[in-house]
């Protein structure tokens, strides 16, 4: 199989990394060659951050460049403007549509685009949700990731079991209920 | 068994394989997991030493006593860690010696973008690259029984993405530990010039034999396309040219890259119509090669900065464009910033407001120098803020060591600030000396250090006196003072910046992220509200306006209380969760 690419951008702190761990899990155990790069440090202080996640039967490069993705996934609205350049034409895009102001924009020395969604929408197949209301919903704010992992989940013809399967391996028990509910969200968003 | 693992914690798998016994390291992005990933293994011994040299040296000494030992390190920290490295190079290992260093093109986390290549020329010292998880594993493995066969330390050279980046690892049995049988053996381990004359010899002996185990280094290998364009790489622009190649050109992909091949690089060269270096930062590969006649493209097409890409590769090479949708330039950047309820913003408050020069140091409080805190003139490397005061204060005089402050974390004034601060008193320096005490080493992701009392698998243990510390090495004021108090944090600042001689000042608060901490509820704007905005120059990232107010957004905030203290008018409440 052809190496599929998955960007998930978003901003430090809104649990990306667990992202990641599932959807590489899950695609380990479908038994894929999977390989997943993301930077740790400074770039966690709230700042952006970005992880690359590709899989088929040989992955070379851990890394994807630009017009190099087939999916991103974006956990802020603006952090899925910032990597539009890396999808591939006719790309999907899932957004979660929450905003988070950048520093320049909390000082006033910017202003935070209002028009991203129809600037996504002329380059992309273009899925926006608001996952942190479904994440409040299944009973806490924090679980926007499985939010998200959900509505990734739906896009891939991998079986709802095996996702769920493998946030039952990856997530704490005692967060379990919330994760699986919050995926559930995701996934029928 | 497979995994899929980090490159960091597959080199940690490795050295568990290999039956490694010690490992000492001082944290330092991206390298920091190495160790971490090591300490989960109950049979390794683990410790987080002060700084890189200490680290390295306690790694030489477990391996003259016959252990296998590794030291891991960011490439900053491999300046650090020099001194001792280039005269283990000179009396070689009893037990298998591994120095694992990470480099950081692109600077993701880093103040400079120095190539570690260089050491291993320089230190005479065997060198291996991996590409991926897989091969950090198997080098690693490799690096131990290599340093045992060929009696000398052996590097083992990470970059950021392969540091970073995870993928699939086979794992293995590991080897039963063992310890090496020690004698006491003055010609090799006692480095005075008698001695060392000697082992210089044998140094240069054992180049000539590594060179020639380059030529069949298993992880030396040829791939050939039939293709007309010839590729020589090794760790991550390996994978990058095959991903943006494939099958058009060939490759010789180096994964032992000091000392490299003579023979395996003319005969791999002789049949290529062209063949590209391609190697991030410096032409070290390209050099060798012309070194020996052999001409190749490399930093005439490719850049000394930075990381490479596919696109780039793909671009010089094959002359193909890579299209991509285009972004409106109305992106406004996320520079990271200080943590909501970071103890350093109530520090750098002050400073700003109280308008002093600002000798600055490396560790999250780093971020003071980016706006609106803009408070910080002067970054070099761990350590310096100290020093560096000192400098300008001897050059700029009394009035301007009542202006100048040094700030530093805890850990780093552990790793080099103390240093610094000895020559202060002992050379009748002046200014004040800020420890940003936050109980933790921050910026790395929370290590423990000496100062908090905790070993790296959170066992208790001693903890440094901070106050005792300076005040031992002749500072007569140090003083301890709460950042988030800020009126009196700014009195204490004041009154210690006003004396003639050198003052500490330990602005002791956890950091936020601390388990241990547990700040409540949220802070909200009242209608005692004057628009002063005062509250805005605290830089918190949960504090912005909204129709020209300022506002907190509750889902940022998380009941710190700075900016409470910091409104003049009262005008901000502390609202405790219903
Ligand atoms: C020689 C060297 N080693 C390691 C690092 C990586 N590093 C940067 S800051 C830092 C420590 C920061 O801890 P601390 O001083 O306690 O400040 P904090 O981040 O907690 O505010 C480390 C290990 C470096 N930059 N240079």
């Amino acid at each position: 199989m052809e190496t599929r690419s998955i960007m998930i951008v978003g901003v430090g702190g809104q649990g990306t990394l667990l992202a990641s761990r599932i959807l590489g899990n899950t695609l380990l155990n479908e038994g894929y060659d999977v390989k997943i790069s993301e930077v740790h440090g400074m770039s966690q202080r709230g700042g952006s951050v970005v992880t690359y996640v590709r899989y088929g039967s040989a992955v070379s490069a851990p890394i994807i460049d630009k017009g190099g993705a087939d999916v991103i996934l974006a956990f802020e609205l603006l952090e899925a403007k910032r990597a539009l350049p890396y999808l591939k034409e006719g790309g999907t895009i899932l957004v979660n549509s929450q905003k988070i102001d950048p520093m320049p924009v909390i000082m006033g020395a910017a202003e935070y685009p209002g028009d991203i969604p129809e600037e996504l929408r002329a380059h992309a197949n273009v899925r926006m949700t608001d996952a942190l209301s479904l994440a409040r919903t299944a009973g806490n704010s924090k679980a926007v990731n499985v939010v998200l992992i959900g509505m990734l989940a739906k896009t891939t013809d991998i079986a709802r079991e095996k996702w769920v399967q493998t946030i039952e391996q990856t997530v704490p028990a005692k967060f379990l209920d919330v994760n699986k509910k919050a995926f559930a969200l995701g996934y029928e968003a | 068994m497979k995994k899929i693992l980090l490159g960091n914690a597959a080199v940690a798998r490795g050295a568990y394989e290999a039956g490694v016994n010690f490992v000492s390291s001082y944290p330092g992005t991206p390298s920091t997991e190495i160790t971490e990933e090591c300490a989960k293994f109950n049979e390794i011994y683990c410790e987080w030493a002060p700084n890189e040299k200490v680290a390295a040296e306690a790694a030489i000494g477990a391996s003259i006593a016959g252990g296998r030992a590794m030291s891991c390190c960011k490439h900053v920290g491999l300046n650090v860690m020099a001194d001792p490295v280039f005269t283990a190079s000179y009396t070689g290992v009893n037990g298998g010696l591994v120095l694992a260093v990470a480099d950081d093109p692109g600077m993701h986390s880093s103040q400079n973008e120095q190539d570690s290549r260089h050491y291993a020329v320089a230190a005479k010292i065997l060198m291996l690259e991996p590409s991926d998880s897989g091969e950090c594993k198997e080098f690693t493995k490799a690096a131990f029984r290599l340093s045992e066969e060929y009696d000398t330390p052996v590097f083992l050279r990470l970059t950021t993405r392969v540091a970073h980046s995870q993928s699939i690892v086979e794992l293995s049995e590991p080897e039963p530990q063992k310890v090496r049988p020690y004698e006491k053996n003055a010609a090799k381990n006692v480095m005075v010039p008698a001695n060392a004359i000697k082992r210089h010899v044998i140094v240069e002996d054992r180049m000539r034999k590594l060179s020639d185990f380059a030529e069949n280094c298993p992880f030396n290998k040829t791939e050939d396309n039939g293709a007309k364009i010839g590729v020589i790489a090794s760790g991550i622009t390996y994978l990058y040219a095959k991903e943006a190649l494939g099958n058009n050109a060939n490759y010789l992909k180096l994964g032992m890259i000091h000392p490299l091949p003579e023979k395996l690089i003319r005969d791999f060269c002789k049949k290529q119509e062209i063949v590209y270096v391609l190697e991030e930062l410096d032409p070290v590969i390209e050099n060798h090669c012309k070194t020996l006649g052999v001409q190749v493209e490399g930093k005439n097409r490719f850049s000394f900065l930075g990381e490479y890409s596919v696109n780039g590769i793909r671009r010089v090479i094959l002359h193909e464009e890579t299209s991509a949708p285009e972004t409106t330039a109305n992106t406004p950047v996320r520079p990271p910033v200080m943590c909501p309820g970071c103890p350093h913003r109530g520090t750098f408050y002050v400073l700003k407001k109280l308008g002093l020069t600002v000798s600055g140091d490396i560790g999250c409080y780093t971020l003071g120098a980016a706006p609106p805190l803009s408070s910080i003139d002067t970054t070099v490397c761990m350590g310096a803020s100290v020093s560096a005061a000192h400098g300008m204060i001897k050059v700029r005089g009394e009035e301007a060591a009542k202006k100048t402050v040094s700030v530093i974390g805890d850990s780093t004034f552990i790793h080099s600030g103390i240093t610094g601060l000895i020559n202060t008193v002992y050379n009748k320096g002046g200014g004040t000396v800020i420890i940003l005490d936050n109980s933790i080493t921050g910026m790395t992701g929370h290590q423990q250090n000496p100062t908090t009392g905790k070993t790296i698998r959170g066992e208790a243990t001693k903890q440094v006196d901070l106050e005792l510390l300076c005040k031992a090495v002749g500072i007569d004021h140090v003083r301890i003072a709460d950042p988030f108090d800020v009126k009196t944090f700014e009195a204490v600042v004041k009154e210690e910046c006003a004396r003639p001689e050198p003052s500490v000042i330990i602005a002791q608060r956890p950091c936020a992220l601390l388990k241990q901490v547990k700040y409540t509820g949220c802070c909200e704007i009242t209608d005692k509200c004057r628009n002063c905005k005062v509250c805005l120059k605290a830089g918190c990232p949960a504090i912005a306006v909204k129709d020209g107010r300022p506002v907190i957004d509750a889902s940022q905030c998380n009941g710190c209380g700075l900016c409470v203290n910091v409104c003049p008018f009262g005008a901000i409440e502390k609202k405790e969760d219903a």
